[in-house]
């Protein structure tokens, strides 16, 4: 599989207090544990189970996923921004892979 | 013999499943739905009202079903949504995903997709940091399920 590639969507402007949307999609297969291959055997569980966002180290959204979400997750969700500074997104995968990526908000 | 794949689901989702869909229960839920709702809340009831689910009427595609909930709360450092937990009551396995929203949230709404397997209710439970419960559900109609390959 190639590697999954996050892709992540944050104004780079707010005003102080805005609420700001984040959107996030990571390609990824997601695969349930429920579905067979050609041979009619189990296709192994691998999804990504744990998604984090943070701003400044602080922990702005968090979501738990089971296998129920769709291939090449997509998430959206908001932040309150008081001030400048990064986001940092982190993806975690069944097979303890982490995937990351960082954005800045500059705030006026 | 080789099972298809809806086989597959009749076998795996069992007798309870079909439970839900009996006319007039539209309230009832699957087993494995309460038991995570009742884990999710602590054994509490939910309230209706206060959370609220978007999901599409019809959803062509059990694979990728657009999926948003948003929850009436001030989100303030003392008065705001925990987490919300999302089912899909008639899945294999009801458990879709659960949203942890802090204070830095501003306002408790998220939006994903997810998979059905076939027509069903989706059920999103809002829990606040003051350990109240609150719950929606809405039905979906699938064409073509999901889940599977």
């Amino acid at each position: 599989m190639a590697d999954p590639k996050p892709r992540v969507k944050v104004p780079k402007k707010a005003s102080k207090g805005e609420v700001i949307t984040i959107k996030t999609l990571i390609s990824h297969p997601m695969e349930s544990g429920q579905r067979k291959d050609k041979e009619g055997n189990l296709v192994p569980r691998q999804i990504i189970n744990k998604f984090t966002c943070e701003f400044d180290g602080q922990v702005v959204f968090t979501c738990d996923m089971d296998p129920a979400v769709s291939a090449n997750p997509y998430l959206e969700f908001n932040a309150k921004v008081e001030e400048s500074g990064t986001f940092k997104f982190t993806w975690v995968d069944d097979d303890g892979s982490v995937y990351e990526t960082e954005n800045k908000i500059a705030v006026e | 013999m080789t099972f298809t794949r809806r086989q597959v689901f009749g076998l795996s989702a069992g007798a309870a499943a079909f439970v839900a869909f009996a006319p007039g229960l539209s309230f009832a839920a699957t087993d494995k739905t309460d038991a995570a709702i009742k884990e999710f809340t602590g054994g509490a009831t939910p309230a209706e009202g206060t959370v609220s689910l978007d999901t599409p009427e019809i959803a062509e595609n059990g694979n990728t079903v657009p999926v948003g909930v948003s929850v009436d709360s001030p989100m303030t450092a003392d008065n705001y949504v925990e987490s919300v937990l999302i089912l899909a009551d008639g899945n294999p396995n009801p458990l879709v995903a659960t949203f942890h929203f802090t204070a830095m949230s501003g306002v408790a709404e998220a939006k994903t997709r997810i998979r059905l397997a076939k027509t069903q209710d989706v059920i999103a439970v809002a829990k606040m940091n003051d350990g109240s419960t609150y719950i929606d559900r809405k039905e979906v109609k699938v064409t073509i399920g999901g889940c599977g390959g």
